[in-house]
């Protein structure tokens, strides 16, 4: 793994729509180093997706700059392309549904041209074992369990050795449960490999439970309103939740972002895809 | 539509037109037989004044009105019947389906023989055609009703008849309009064949019908005007499918667009 | 087994309801139509009184052209209409210079072509060819393109994020994540081909099943119509079945609905 650093320098993004321009992202400036795990959370239409898309290279941004380990990767004038140095988890799962668990992880390293097929398939079942997916292999990815489907995602972003590892509100939507036990999982496969890690939720404890920094945004257009340094110990035991540094740090959070949460809502933002 | 998308169409529409004449005008292969979209116009201003193309729509489009409602009025409550009731499916679908391989130009002998009129023989064809689709969409429609409509009419005190009408038959409503639309497009694809097959060289164009029309100009080697039919019942069938599926999206003011 | 029995009954009911109308009864109309016996006698008879029976080689030989041209034509239009529909999904600059004429040539009745298709194509079958892969050709573009679209544009990103470039997409998530709907047109295009088929054996051809049904009423050999009728069903519902054998061993992940 070789994990780089991100740096985001007042970088900004508007939207031309129906009533002119919309101010998605003002001037947002986030420092992250090298494998840390970087969480960035805010109400809904704070940009924080935007974000995501423009490191990833699905969007481009209209002021500012973004650095990937120190080179320039995204500027007004020119959009970054996707690729596997920063690989992306979405919200819903995005496994190719035709081919196996196997062929999924496999598929990364192969197309890249990076490993052989049969190079790739051992390394993928090294990984999928190492991450308790053992003997899933060769099932099909609608007949795992939502929780076991993004495990596989995560193995299968992750073979890729990424210089970022981007993950969008992966685990929205599950029920508590799951949710801890795929933050458990997370955490396992992150203290392994160390991969740089941008993280994208609306949840505030898991925010505070992932992360290592926490940047807490506004509501439209997009500000960071605060960075905070999480020290809580690694490994991230769930006792940890009940402990006091624990439940201050959100409290902190959770009053920087609840006014914003309020503006949002009583303006009736709409999610942003 | 994008603006520069609309230009685009346009631009290839216009590329086609242009090839077509510049392929008719130097004899090209497959093409050069073919007149072009200008002597293809020059044809439809002299049709369009002409009585007896328009008197061919009404032909053409009478009988697919026929063929079209005898299909709807058979072919709903025959798919009803098999969705509601097992042992009507059990006995009928089999004969429904061994007989639906067979093509509805097919039946066309056969239905000129028993049938004593022409336009009778030629709505028969179009009832084959699009019978089996109204079915089949019907069936498809009414198998997937949520059971639990039915039973919370009947625990609400309906009878038969009152869950058929209130519950089954609204429920079907989109199904049956997809049959509608697609056997409506079938209809037209019907009619021309069936014309040109059972009576090809018959009456003039006089009330005869597109197809009529159609083959009459082919045999006589105006082949523009056999072009200008061809454009006629494309827009017919086009027109006709589209005023279905208007109609079918009033009677269901609750379903979304699709 | 209740359920073949039921069957089987309904089945006899509607040769039973034949045998009656014609046969037996022969009223009005119905005294026109060939008798089932007559049928039945004659397809299966060693020396058929109007020419054809399983016996017979010509049976056969029709039997063998219409379906060798259903094949051609089908295998044609999936070639052709399968590559056409995935660059008009694919490519929005494609698209806009080309579906907007396909589209106004789509709606034209396959058999309003029979004259042109003898003009353009004059030679032996050529026309007949013609016309069913036209009709196929047309349920395999539309298929395809409604497949591309089909496919979660968040999986082609997914793709791009693990490091495949456009063509790479097209390969190997586009083309996958089509399929289902390609699968279930090749199902309709079966159908609509032997459809056009026998509309152009009847009209413009000189031999196969179509024609054979034609010339039958045309020489008054109306038992001939059925048998013609008849094993046009079987022959039809024979290749279908072909076909959608294929298709399931093609996507055997997912089956899905689609468009005709």
């Amino acid at each position: 793994m070789n994990p780089a650093s991100l740096q985001i320098e007042d970088v900004a993004k508007s939207y031309r729509s129906q009533s002119g321009e919309l101010l998605a992202l003002a001037s947002c400036s986030i420092e992250i180093a090298p494998e840390e795990l970087h969480v960035i959370v805010g109400p809904s239409g704070c940009g924080k997706t935007t974000l995501l898309n423009a490191v990833a290279g699905f969007q481009g941004i209209d002021g500012g700059v973004i650095r990937l380990g120190g080179e320039t990767l995204c500027t007004p004038e020119r959009q970054a392309e996707p690729g596997a140095d920063r690989v992306v988890v979405f919200q819903h799962s995005t496994l190719f549904p035709w081919r196996t668990v196997l062929d999924n992880v496999t598929y990364g390293p192969v197309i890249q041209g990076r490993r052989s097929r049969a190079e790739a398939r051992s390394l993928a079942r090294e990984r999928l074992s190492q991450a308790g997916l053992a003997g899933l292999e060769d099932r099909y990815p609608a007949e795992l369990s939502s929780g076991a489907q993004r495990r596989v995602e995560i193995v299968r972003a992750l073979v890729n050795e990424p210089r970022v590892l981007l993950l969008d509100e992966p685990f929205r939507g599950m029920d508590q449960i799951t949710r801890d036990l795929m933050h458990e999982a997370l955490l396992e496969l992150y203290d392994r490999a160390r991969p740089t890690v941008l993280f994208i939720t609306h949840d505030i404890e898991e925010a505070v439970f992932l992360g290592s920094r926490v940047t807490a945004m506004s509501a439209r257009p997009g500000r960071v309103k605060a960075t905070i340094e999480v020290d809580l110990p690694r490994p991230r035991e769930a006792g940890l939740r009940a402990s006091a540094r624990f439940n201050e740090l959100l409290a902190d959070i959770l009053s920087l972002v609840h006014d914003e949460a309020n503006r949002a809502f009583v303006a009736g933002d709409r999610e942003a895809a | 539509m994008s603006r520069g998308a609309v230009l685009r169409g346009a631009l290839g529409i216009l590329a086609f037109l242009a090839l077509w004449e510049l392929g008719a005008r130097i004899d090209a292969p497959v093409v050069g037989v073919l007149p072009g979209p200008a002597e293809v116009a020059s044809s439809f201003a002299d049709l369009v004044g002409s009585g007896g193309y328009w008197s061919s729509w009404v032909a053409s489009g009478e009988r697919v009105l026929w063929g079209f409602a005898a299909a709807m009025a058979v072919g709903v409550p025959f798919g009803l019947l098999l969705a509601i009731n097992q042992r009507a499916k059990a006995l009928l679908f089999p004969p429904f389906e061994i007989l639906r391989p067979i093509p509805p130009l097919a039946w066309v002998p056969l239905s000129i023989l028993f049938w004593p009129t022409q336009n009778l023989s030629i709505e028969f064809v179009i009832f084959m055609g699009a019978f089996y689709t109204v079915v089949l969409n019907v069936v498809g429609g009414a198998e997937q009703i949520d059971r639990r409509h039915v039973l919370v009419a009947r625990s609400l005190g309906a009878g038969t008849w009152t869950v058929y009408r209130r519950v089954i038959l609204p429920a079907t409503l989109p199904s049956i309009a997809t049959g509608a639309v697609v056997g409506m497009g079938i209809t037209w694809e019907v009619v021309v064949a069936a014309e040109l097959i059972s009576g090809g060289g018959g009456s003039g164009g006089d009330g005869g019908g597109l197809g009529f029309l159609l083959w009459n100009a082919y045999q006589g080697g105006a082949i523009a005007q056999v072009i200008v039919c061809m454009i006629s019942l494309g827009v017919a069938g086009y027109a006709s499918s589209v005023a279905v599926r208007v109609l079918s999206e009033r009677l269901m003011p609750w379903k979304e667009a699709r | 087994m209740r359920r073949l029995i039921l069957g089987l009954l309904g089945c006899g009911l509607l040769l039973g309801l034949w045998y009656l109308a014609v046969d037996v009864l022969a009223f009005g109309r119905f005294g026109s139509l060939p008798p089932l016996g007559e049928v039945l006698t004659e397809w299966t008879s060693h020396e058929p009184v109007y020419g054809t029976s399983i016996f017979t080689h010509n049976y056969y030989a029709d039997i063998w052209v219409s379906v060798r041209r259903v094949l051609e034509a089908f295998v044609l239009a999936v070639l052709l209409g399968v590559p056409l529909g995935l660059a008009i999904g694919w490519s929005r600059r494609f698209r806009d210079f080309t579906f907007p004429v396909l589209e106004l040539i789509r709606p034209i009745p396959i058999l309003a072509w029979v004259p042109l298709a003898i003009l353009m194509f004059p030679r032996g079958e050529q026309p007949v060819i013609f016309l069913t892969w036209l009709s196929a050709f047309f349920v395999m573009t539309l298929n395809t393109l409604l497949g591309v679209q089909s496919v979660d544009r968040d999986l082609v990103r997914a793709a791009r994020s693990l490091g495949a470039s456009p063509r790479d997409v097209l390969r190997t998530v586009i083309v996958p994540g089509a399929l289902p709907y390609v699968t279930t047109g090749m199902k309709i295009a079966i159908g609509v081909s032997w459809f056009s088929l026998v509309a152009g054996e009847m009209v413009a051809g000189q031999s196969g099943l179509g024609y054979l049904i034609n010339s039958s009423y045309a020489t008054v050999r109306y038992p001939t119509i059925v048998i013609g009728m008849l094993t046009l069903g079987i022959v039809g519902f024979a290749t279908s079945a072909a076909i959608g054998a294929l298709a399931g061993r093609l996507a055997p992940h997912r089956t899905r609905t689609a468009a005709a």
